[in-house]
Formats: C-alpha cells, structure tokens, sequence
C-alpha cells in the first residue's frame, strides 16, 4: 500500500502519471474504512472527494495542473465550516448543522485543487486535550495498533487504546495513518501540537494573524489559529505557503506580504543560530523518556554547532492560570449565539423564551462546554473583571515580554517539549476531568499562543512504550520560515520512522519503497510503481 | 442599560451643570451609526425642573441625560457589507455575518467610520485616534450573536460641544442660543427587530432592520440642585422629538411624585406609551443586568490617521480613515450657514432657520438670488412662504419642486422689470407648478397678463370706478387718504390685476383731488 509516502512525492507520482488523483483518493477512502474504528472522521465527504479528485485528473491529464496541492486529498477539522458539508464541532448542538460558506483556510485549498476527504473529529468545540469529549466519542490513537505498541504493552488494543490527544485527535490520527495527506486542524492552546506529537506527525502552529480565521468556528478569537498537520516539515511549509495572507474577511489578519514559504533552505550555518532552553519548561510531570528526547536533540544542536543556551521566561509558571481565564470568557461570549433559534439544536421547551434557551443549551453542549460558559461569564461579570479577566490580560502582556526578551537578546529558536509524556491510555487518561487534564496537557503549548507566536511539534523517537515523542519549537512572530527550517534539520537528523501500512497483496495497489528520509533523497527517489 | 448608566452617573457626578454626551454606538447589523447623547440638565429640562419647583416643594428638579441612536447613510452595514435599504422585506438583506452564523467575523466599514469621525468634528468633540470595540453581552431574541459590538471604553470621539439657537420670547421672533456638552460618539451595531405575531403566538425576528429612524433613550433622574444624583430610569425606543419630551415631563413628574409620597426610585428600565403619554416599567430585566462587557477581539484597534503620510504602508490606502480628509468633506454646518445667510443676505434670523432646516432650500434660495435682479429680502418670501407652502402641500421635497430656482428668477426679473404685476406674479407661479413646461414668459402672453400700461384704458376704468363710488370720493376729498387704496383695489379687480398700481394712482389721486 502507500508507504510513508510524503505529499511532495505524492504531487510528484501524480504529475508523472504513475498514481492518478483518483485512484489516490479511492486509496485513501479505502484506508479511512479500514481505519474506522480509529474515529477520526465524523463525516467523509466521499462523493465530493471523487468528483475533486476527478476534476483533478482531468487537469493533470492535460498537463495544467494547478500547483503541488492538485489532486492531494487532505481533511478538515470538524470546526472549520464547509459549504454543504456538515460541520458540527462534534457537538450535538450543530449535530446537522450545515454551513452555507467555506473557511477561507478550506477554500484556498480547494481553489488549489486539493481533495477533500471529510471532516475530523475532536474534542467538543474544540475544548479538550485528549479528542475524548466529542459527542461522536473518542479519537484513537492509530500508534495503539502498532506493532512496537502492541508487543510492549502486550495489551488488546481494542481494550487498551491510546488517546490521540487534542483537541485536533482526529486531524493529527487522519494523517498519521494516512488516509488523508494533511490536515487542518486549529490550535488554541495547543490543539493542533498536542495531537500533532501523540500521534507522531508534524504540527505546526503559525504565527497569530498570518493565517485567516474565518470560517472557524472560535473558542477564543484572541488564540485560535489555524493548524497545520502534515507528515513532513516541507509539506507543512507548502501547505502554509498556500494558507498564508491577508484575509478582507478576517480583520486580525495582517496586511503586509508574507514571505513565500517554498523550498526551505538546508544549506543554512548551524553556527548562525541561537537555541534557547527555557529552563521554566523542565518542570514537574515531565516524563524521563520526553526528557532524554529534549536532552539529545539539544545536544545535536550542540554537536552541530548550533548556539545552544538556557534562558529563562520567569512567568511561564502564571500562564496556564490566566490562559484558563481568558479561554472561558470568550468562551462564554462566544457560545452566546448557541440559542437554538437560528440554527443547530434547539429543544422542544416553549413554555417561554428564557427556558427554551436554558433547555437548548443544556441539552446542546457537554458538561465541559457548559462549566466554561459558567466560568467564564464569572469572570466576566462587572465584580470579577478586574480580578480575574484584567488581571489575566496584565500576565498576558508579562509572559509576551517574556519571549519578546529573549527573542530580543538574539535567540532564534526556542526548543521545549510538547507535551509532558506520550499519549496516555484511554482508561487512564478520563481519571481525571477535562479541566485538569487541559492544565496538564497545554502547559508547554498555551504560552505560544498566549503570545502569538509561531510553535511547531516535530516527532524525534518513539518511547519505550512504542509510542511517539514530539518536541515544539517556538519562534519570534512572523518567522514562521526560520522556525520550519530548523524544524526540517531536527526531521532529517532524528530519522522518526511515522507507520506504514502494509498493502494487501489482493488489491493490486501501488507498492511504495520505504524512503530514507533525507529531502534529497526524495527529490531523487519516490514512488516506484511495481 | 445599567452599565451604560453607571458610566453617565459617574460622569454626571463629575460635570455638575447642563451637559451633554453623545455616545456613537457601531451597530452590528446594519449601518446604523447610532448616535448616543447623553445630556444632563440641558436648559430646557431645568425650565421643566423649575417648574417642578412650584408644585414640590423639595424643589427637585429634572436631570436628563439622551442616548441618540441614529442610522449612517451607508450603503453597508456597518460590519459586514450587506446592503442597507429602507423598507427592504424582513431578512432580504442579512449575510452570514448579521445572522450569526459560527465562524464568520466582524468588518468594519471605512463609511460609517468616516460618518461618525465627521459628526464628532461637527460637534467639536475629540477625535480619538485609536478607540476600541466591546462586546456587550445579553440574551434577546433579536440579538442572534448573543451580544452587541460597541464601544464602551474608548469610543470614537469625546468631549463635544454642540452649540444651537432657537426663537423665543412672545413673538417668537428672539434668537436664543444654547449649549449643550456631548460626551461621546460610538460606533454600535444595531440589533434585530422582533416582529410579535400575536395570531400564531410566534415571534418573528427580521434581523435586517433598518428604518433609518432616530431612536432615543431617555435617562432620566431627580434630585435637590447640589445633592448627589438621584436613581435614574431609562425611557427606551422614543422616536421622535415631541414624544421624547413628552416622556421626559411625565418621567420627571412620575418620579417627583413618588420622591414626595415617600417612595423611592426603582433603577429599571421604562417604555413610553404615545397614547396615555405614561411611562411604564418594561417586562424585561434588561435594566438590572450584568452586561459582561468584554473586549471585542476579532477587531483591531480602530485607527484614524491625521494626514495620509501618517498611515503605515502595509494598510492599504482604501482602509484608512484620515482626519483631515473627513475634515475636508465637512460640508457647511447649520449654524454657520444661518449666520453667514443673515449676513450676506440681510435676511431675518427666522428665514435663516426656514431655509436651513428644509434640506435643500437654501441652495434653492441662493440660486434665485444669483439670478434675479429682486433682492433677497424679496425673494425669501417667496421662497420660504410661496414655494415652500406648495411644496408641504403636495408633500414634495425641494429637490422635487416643478418649478425650478431658474424659472422663479425669471418670473421674479418679470415683475422687477415692469412687465408683471405682484399679484400677476403669483398667478404665474400657479401656473408653472401646473405646467412647469412652460416659461412665465410664455403664460403671460397665452393668457393675457402683462401688465396694462394703456393710459386711455386705464384712464376709462378709473373715471367708471369714481363714478360709482361717489363716498368714497367724497371721503378722500375730505382728507382720508386710505380709502384711495380701495378704489385702486376695485381698478385691479377690473383689470384682472394688470394694470400699472403707480399709474392707477396717480391717475386716482388726480380724479380724487
């Protein structure tokens, strides 16, 4: 079957006719069957995707090609509204909601003629860390029928899942086990990487305001950005390169031309670069093995002769805390408009207006939703909102500084965990609430997020339970292009092998060589059709 | 409105006398500015105060403040680009935006900002070159995003002044002027409307509303001058200027007699019934809410750049609002066109305010004196009496007049010159509005009306007119020059008004002496 087959080679085999768009795209229908029970989709657009994917081969065939995305079949985050395809924040509230728009994000790619397969599943609009509360149910972590997994734990693993970690669980599961070739996903507080490192994939967070908003459905307007998950650096940065630009529509947007992100450089001089180690990031609940992975990489930098140096960003520590103050109450406003008269879930109560609304909105969003809204509109309330919203604004700025100091003193790239572990079995993972374990699971990604600033999850190893370890680097604002570049050297010198997936004999597939996975040996080789 | 009120109060406590805040609101859904103004103890309402003086004895007077909410001449709304049409059916006009759909974002309108820049320079306020959006958070059914955008902590423009006259006195005829302190302008979206279907039980809600009326909202309290604020109520949705004072009088006198029975203030917040003239508590709780004012954050600072030169180079030059061509734009404001009319013209303060307040009359006015050789004085009556009185009567605009300010000049040359007499004069001007193809040069002579300059003619009718009122002659013999005017009325009637009056008197006082 298709083997780690990275986008770039994909365009490649298309445009050289060995794969058409359509028998990719039934490929990737097929897996997305055989992985079901992985429950990364909640709805796959199959009937669009091969009529996309049609089109596309039409175009190939005559040699216009629309750019290095035609014909490539990707998902969307079920938060990202699409033009009559469902979008429902695996909510029951917009349980059949059906937008009449596109996302810009969504419709700049299918101008670019790349395919779409469906829509993923995720934490209830968005608000979790594992992909566990959707009202479709949980997201498993496709590393759990791993082989290396399987022989560690030993366990069942229909029993003994791995979570996919969230909430964008369902867009990093969808690329990981390759049904689709990338995928949007949205990053709050670390939506997009936290997934992104569980599921052993490439994640990028770009910078806040390079990428437009509209057409995602918001948990905190302030922090969402849209997310990137791809299983290479470089197909990341084609994919950002494409998504990218002012947006009329979006006004947080930025007006200036971003530089163009195609071809990263790999001929940079390592002794150019500055890497801080924030010393506040090696902090309690970090896990040996995630640890070990930070320690040698760092040490690659070293040995390469990066500038390697410990620095320090003092309010770390406050940012969860006021990253949680800041969340609910946007939240609470954002929620408002979940009354059930215009659209999505509305309740059969008509005893009047008020309860009507109250049983809506009960009935519509889970316990997590509902404690965010409650929270959030306390925190909003003319008594508390110097304590607690302003207060969390004032901490905002301080951890902003933070970077802007460092970044300032001439670092370029920053170099943290991801996540304080590998991803957590299900069973243990719903001991705790989805509070805490957003408290846990967000404390290294929230602060980029906090401060707008671009953040990408690279997977260096598996653990010794078989499963991935990512690590996030963070960048000064609007250097999404020199961050993706030391992403790429940490990829080609920590040789991550992400699954493969053995074709079945009977089906006379394509057959992919396994790739060493150094970009000029992609440039050289690709698919080899036998 | 309770934070909002909270705010006034706050402000009142600090400007003790007769002032006036404008709050601009952003409406969401169309472009609607929604001018807020605020004003406390304006003059008139202390007139009201002192005259509550004479009936209660605790001397308590009036403090009013005004929110104006008023609509901006925009084609769009004011944050998502639909269209603003009058009348339009309910929900023709709303994008995804004005109905909330998830996902979609506000986008502010470079028209209504410039509208709300330019009527703050109209006010002499401040225009602040940054000012920010709230969100302001309230559960109603015509409020689809579940809160409105506004501008709650930093608005527009601040710190106005607006300065007007009027005619007092007994003869109406005594230019008064007065000023009034605005507070603020903001930029707020406007909400929906909820349309009650009473047969069905249902509520309707036309989330396209734009009547393009002014709305306003009383805040009003009473208090002993120099004792602190007393609790206000908020008379909401009054649409015109006869019934905002009229809920103004009794909201002050509601309140005045509850103070002297020994009640107390509820803060609520009040309707206005046109037909009792009462105010009545609304159902809603709208006026003892928490609003959960938040900022907005899917919009910018907003941003008004003093020169081009000033604005960054990365915004594109379409998006920027710049002061000094707002101010370029400014047209010509009421009271300096009233003063510079008095002045150029001679013309009466009260005319000045005719030709001003009718939209369109003094350019009207002023095209007929350049091209006339009557003067102003003369042409104002004709003007503010004769054509205006037409065009009320067939309920027409100015703009919509048959007869143009070319064809009036030319009648009035007519009759400058001679050749038409005063009454002629008016009988033309009937005609040409009847049949405004016609030159008055043309139904002159179609019907007959120059003027009757035979002297043997007029010589005839006169001596027929003596000869018939032999009284009157022997009146004016015998010293009562007035009566004179009669006969020169009856030769007019005879000769359909046509006829010379100097000649017709002259030849009268000859015949009479």
């Amino acid at each position: 079957f298709i083997q780690r087959l990275l986008r770039i080679e994909v365009s490649l085999a298309l445009k050289e006719g060995r794969i058409s768009p359509t028998e990719l795209c039934r490929k990737c229908l097929n897996r997305i069957k055989k992985t079901h029970h992985l429950n990364a989709y909640i709805t796959v657009s199959e009937e669009l995707a091969l009529k996309q994917a049609h089109e596309a081969e039409s175009r190939l065939s005559k040699g216009v090609s629309k750019g290095p995305l035609d014909g490539i079949p990707f998902a969307v985050k079920d938060n990202f509204c699409t033009e009559n395809i469902k979008t429902t924040c695996a909510s029951n509230m917009l349980k059949d909601y059906t937008p009449p728009y596109n996302a810009t994000v969504v419709q700049k790619l299918l101008d670019q003629g790349a395919v779409l397969m469906g829509k993923t599943n995720l934490d209830e609009f968005a608000m979790g860390s594992g992909s566990t509360d959707s009202a479709f149910g949980p997201v498993r972590n496709p590393w759990s029928y791993e082989a290396a997994y399987r022989e560690k734990s030993g366990a069942d693993p229909d029993a003994d899942w791995v979570i996919a970690g969230g909430s964008s669980g369902g867009s990093a599961a969808a690329v990981a086990s390759l049904t689709s070739f990338f995928s949007l996903g949205s990053d709050t507080g670390g939506s997009t990487r936290n997934p992104g490192a569980l599921c052993g994939v490439v994640a990028l967070k770009p910078t806040y305001g390079l990428v437009s908003r509209h057409g995602l459905i918001p948990l905190v307007n302030s922090m969402d950005v849209p997310g990137i998950i791809t299983r290479s650096v470089h197909d990341a940065a084609t994919v950002l390169g494409v998504l990218q630009g002012h947006d009329v529509k979006d006004s947080t947007t930025v007006t200036d031309h971003p530089t163009p992100l195609t071809g990263l450089p790999d001929d940079f001089d390592p002794r150019n670069i500055r890497v801080g180690i924030p010393k506040e990031y090696h902090g309690p609940g970090l896990s040996q093995e995630t640890l070990a992975q930070w320690s040698r990489v760092a040490d690659m930098f070293e040995q390469a002769g990066f500038q390697v140096e410990q620095v320090s960003l003092p309010h770390t520590q406050h940012s969860i805390v006021c990253y949680h103050v800041l969340c609910h109450a946007e939240v609470a406003s954002n929620m408002a408009r979940f009354d059930g008269l215009e659209y999505g879930h509305r309740s059969d109560v008509s005893s009047s207006t008020e309860a009507m609304y109250a049983a809506t909105r009960h009935g519509g969003f889970n316990d997590v939703v509902r404690g965010r809204i409650l929270s959030g509109n306390y925190f909003l309330l003319k008594q508390n909102y110097e304590h607690y919203f302003v207060k969390a604004q004032q901490v905002r700025r301080l951890i902003n500084e933070d970077f802007r100091r460092v970044f300032g003193s001439g670092v370029d790239v920053l170099l943290t965990p991801t996540t304080l572990s590998d991803a957590m079995r299900h069973t243990d993972f719903v001991q705790e609430d989805n509070r805490t374990r957003s408290a846990q699971e967000d404390i290294f990604t929230q602060p980029a997020n906090m401060a707008g600033l671009p953040a990408v999850s690279v997977p260096t190893a598996l653990s010794s339970r078989g499963l991935p370890i990512g690590l996030q680097l963070i960048g000064p604002a609007f250097q999404d292009r020199s961050l993706l570049t030391v992403a790429q050297w940490i990829e080609q010198k920590v040789g991550f092998a992400p699954i493969r997936y053995h074709g079945d004999a009977g089906e006379g597939e394509i057959r992919v060589d396994v790739l060493p996975s150094t970009p000029t040996v992609w440039e050289k080789n690709y698919l080899i059709p036998c | 409105m309770a934070a909002s009120s909270a705010g006034i109060g706050t402000l009142l406590c600090k400007n003790i006398n007769k002032q006036i805040e404008i709050f601009y609101p952003t409406n969401r859904r169309y472009t609607w500015c929604v001018i807020r103004r605020i004003c406390t103890s304006i003059s008139r309402f202390r007139c009201q105060g002192q005259i509550k003086r004479k009936s209660a004895p605790k001397e308590l007077v009036g403090v009013v403040g005004l929110e104006v909410h008023a609509q901006i001449q925009s084609i769009t709304k004011l944050f998502s680009g639909s269209q603003v049409r009058f009348q339009a059916p309910p929900n023709s006009l709303v994008s995804f935006f004005d109905a909330s759909l998830p996902g979609t974002l506000p986008v502010l309108n470079r028209r209504c900002v410039e509208a709300a820049v330019m009527t703050g320079l109209a006010l002499d306020c401040v225009i602040n070159r940054k000012s920010l959006f709230d969100r302001k958070h309230y559960f109603y059914a015509d409020l689809p995003a579940g809160y409105q955008i506004t501008q709650q902590r930093r608005p527009i423009a601040v710190d106005g002044t607006l300065t007007y006259s009027h005619l007092g006195g007994t003869r109406r005829n005594t230019l008064i002027t007065k000023s009034v302190r605005i507070k603020q302008i903001q930029l707020e979206q406007d909400s929906g409307k909820s349309l009650h279907d009473d047969r069905r039980g249902q509520t309707l809600i036309d989330l396209n509303r734009a009547e393009g009326q002014l709305r306003v909202d009383a805040n009003v309290s009473v208090h002993r001058p120099g004792d602190p604020w007393g609790v206000r109520t908020e008379v909401k949705n009054i649409n015109s200027g006869r019934n905002l004072a009229r809920a103004i009088d009794y909201e002050i006198q509601r309140q005045v007699g509850v103070l002297k029975n020994g009640g107390t203030v509820q803060n609520e917040t009040r309707s206005f019934d046109r037909k009792s003239g009462h105010t009545l508590p609304m159902r809603d709780k709208e006026g003892l809410q928490d609003y959960r004012f938040m900022p907005e954050p899917n919009l910018p600072p907003l941003i008004v750049y003093d020169r081009p030169s000033t604005a960054p180079p990365c915004v594109h030059p379409s998006q920027v609002v710049v002061l000094e061509e707002v101010r370029a734009g400014l047209p010509e404001l009421p009271r300096a066109r009233r003063t510079r009319l008095v002045e150029s013209y001679d013309i009466l303060p009260e005319h000045s305010f005719t030709l001003v307040n009718e939209d369109g009359l003094t350019d009207y006015f002023e095209a007929v004196v350049k091209e006339t050789k009557a003067g102003p004085r003369k042409v104002i009556g004709w003007v503010n009496q004769v054509l205006l009185g037409l065009l009320h009567h067939h309920s027409l605009s100015v703009s919509q007049s048959p007869v143009t300010p070319q064809m009036l000049a030319q009648l009035l040359n007519l009759q400058e010159n001679g050749q038409i007499s005063s009454s002629v004069a008016k009988q033309v001007f009937q005609e040409l509005w009847r049949a405004p193809g016609k030159t008055a040069q043309q139904i002159i002579q179609e019907q007959d009306l120059g003027i009757v300059s035979n002297t043997t003619e007029i010589h005839r009718i006169c001596q027929k007119v003596v000869d018939s009122h032999p009284d009157q002659v022997q009146a004016i013999r015998g010293g009562n020059k007035k009566v004179l005017n009669k006969l020169m009325g009856l030769v007019q009637k005879e000769t359909k008004g046509r006829a010379d009056p100097v000649l017709v008197r002259s030849i009268l006082e000859e015949k009479t002496s």
